[in-house]
């Protein structure tokens, strides 16, 4: 029943971390809410609460998706299971 | 859960119901503060909304000026109000419009009396009124007399995955039960503007979203001298893992549940379309955007945080709700709804809105918001462009 990571949307490929923090190379257990299904992925960053982890490689240009949908994109190549922030994603507005 | 029918209120004059019973002193501008102030350290249960405006405004700003604080001044939150301003005109402006709800209300100009003598007067007059207003009973009113605001602040990703959520649930809940509710922060919306739209019930109100949307977009654009990543997200919200103004629209929008808006409010603009949820044009900082909103008679708000946000209102009680277990650990006495067992799934969304349906009606029957008890009564009026 419990969770380390938290991911709104089947498609979506990011998820949030919802436990203190997880440590790299974390076997880290993932809840999808959209269809209440579960995934794993082991993390390779060190990633506090409420911030993003990569569920896929993900390559400059790309379009992160959270809740379904665009929220911005990558300015610096992101590995599967890395974190995800304003150090490598950047708003499509402003 | 089956949702209480009703709730305890005070009955006013023109058919509301308040959640709570003040008499506040109003001052019209900035340079009455000093006098509104000291009427309500003379006399004991009245509040002072001190601001810092009020002088040279013209336009659209005054307009909004004059809306908020007649607004502010109708709220069936308040018994009766004391307008103290420096001239006549502008007070008796105030008066006249908070007296269309028929309430006590009484207004008292400083020049040609002074400070002292204003004072004097006035303070007689709200003695009258905090005596009368505290023989008020709360009586049964039917839920349907409430009138919810939402907005959300110090967002993180845990407000757009369950906070926020847990608030749509309340809408969805309580929408049926003919509550008018009440969502705003046009900026926060950016990124999910087009989704929003969708979201109006009426071609119309889809249409209006827009063009307010778009008037705040460009005037954002043309003053903004970097991209607003100083501000969109704030430092908080980043700290929190919030990473760009897309995601915190999209989290922002988990407020209003799956119901549809039947129109775009101006700022302080009271609903005229009857029961439902209302879009209002508000800036997204708190107390702004809580200000307008009770100044356009909103009685109760809900106020959805991630890093702790601890706003709140002199007439309107604002009940805070959080699903970071951060936040309940190391800010506790500010919150007044922990849903945070969402996270850890030990509590459902539908389980998280039955507990925050449970904490509203609580307060709506007269249970003090943590940030009523902790004296936060921040009244800040918008201002729209430069005084003449």
């Amino acid at each position: 029943m419990s969770t380390d990571i938290i991911i709104h949307e089947k498609k979506d490929n990011v998820g949030v971390v919802v436990i203190e923090k997880i440590t790299p190379k974390q076997d880290c257990k993932c809840w999808i809410m959209e269809n209440d299904s579960s995934v794993n992925i082991q993390s390779a960053d060190e990633i506090p609460l409420g911030h993003k982890i990569a569920m896929i490689d993900l390559k400059e240009g790309d379009t992160i998706l959270k809740y379904g949908h665009d929220i911005g994109k990558v300015v610096k190549a992101i590995k599967k299971g890395q974190h995800v922030h304003v150090h490598n994603v950047k708003t499509k507005k402003w | 859960m089956d949702i209480p029918k009703s709730f305890l209120g005070y009955k006013r004059e023109n058919g509301r119901a308040g959640t709570r019973n003040h008499v506040i002193i109003l001052p019209v501008d900035d340079i009455s503060n000093a006098c509104a102030e000291a009427v309500a350290n003379n006399i004991k249960g009245t509040i002072a909304l001190p601001h810092s405006y009020g002088r040279l405004q013209f336009g659209a700003d005054l307009e909004l000026h004059f809306r908020t604080m007649i607004g502010t001044g109708s709220n069936p939150n308040v018994a009766a109000v004391i307008v103290i301003g420096i001239e006549p005109k502008w007070t008796k402006r105030i008066v006249d419009g908070i007296a269309k709800t028929r309430k006590p209300v009484e207004g008292f100009h400083i020049e040609r009396t002074g400070d002292i003598g204003t004072v004097m007067k006035a303070s007689k007059k709200a003695q009258e009124f905090v005596m009368w207003a505290s023989e008020k009973q709360r009586e049964e009113c039917p839920i349907s007399d409430l009138w919810i605001s939402v907005k959300c602040g110090e967002s993180d990703t845990t407000s757009g995955l369950a906070s926020n959520p847990t608030v749509g649930n309340l809408m969805d809940k309580l929408e049926p039960l003919g509550v008018h509710l009440c969502f705003g922060e046009t900026s926060e919306l950016t990124g999910a503007e087009k989704v929003c739209a969708t979201r109006g019930a009426t071609k119309e109100a889809s249409d209006k979203f827009m063009k307010t949307w778009s008037a705040y977009n460009d005037f954002i654009l043309k003053e903004a001298t970097d991209d607003l990543s100083e501000s969109q997200p704030t430092a908080g919200n980043i700290a929190g893992g919030l990473t760009t103004i897309e995601e915190k629209a999209f989290g922002n929008f988990q407020k209003i549940g799956n119901c549809k808006f039947v129109d775009v409010l101006e700022p302080a603009e009271e609903p005229k379309k009857g029961k439902g949820l209302y879009f209002m044009d508000t800036s997204s900082a708190a107390a702004e955007c809580v200000t307008l909103q009770a100044a356009a008679g909103f009685n109760i708000h809900l106020f959805p945080t991630g890093q702790g946000n601890i706003v709140g209102n002199p007439i309107e009680p604002v009940i805070k709700l959080t699903a970071n277990p951060l936040t309940v650990k190391s800010m506790g006495e500010h919150i007044d709804c922990d849903v945070s067992k969402i996270l850890s799934r030990e509590m459902n969304l539908s389980e998280a809105g039955d507990e925050l349906i449970k904490t509203t009606l609580k307060v709506a029957n007269g249970r003090l918001t943590c940030a009523e008890a902790l004296g936060h009564r921040e009244f800040v009026m918008t201002k729209l462009y430069r005084s003449a």
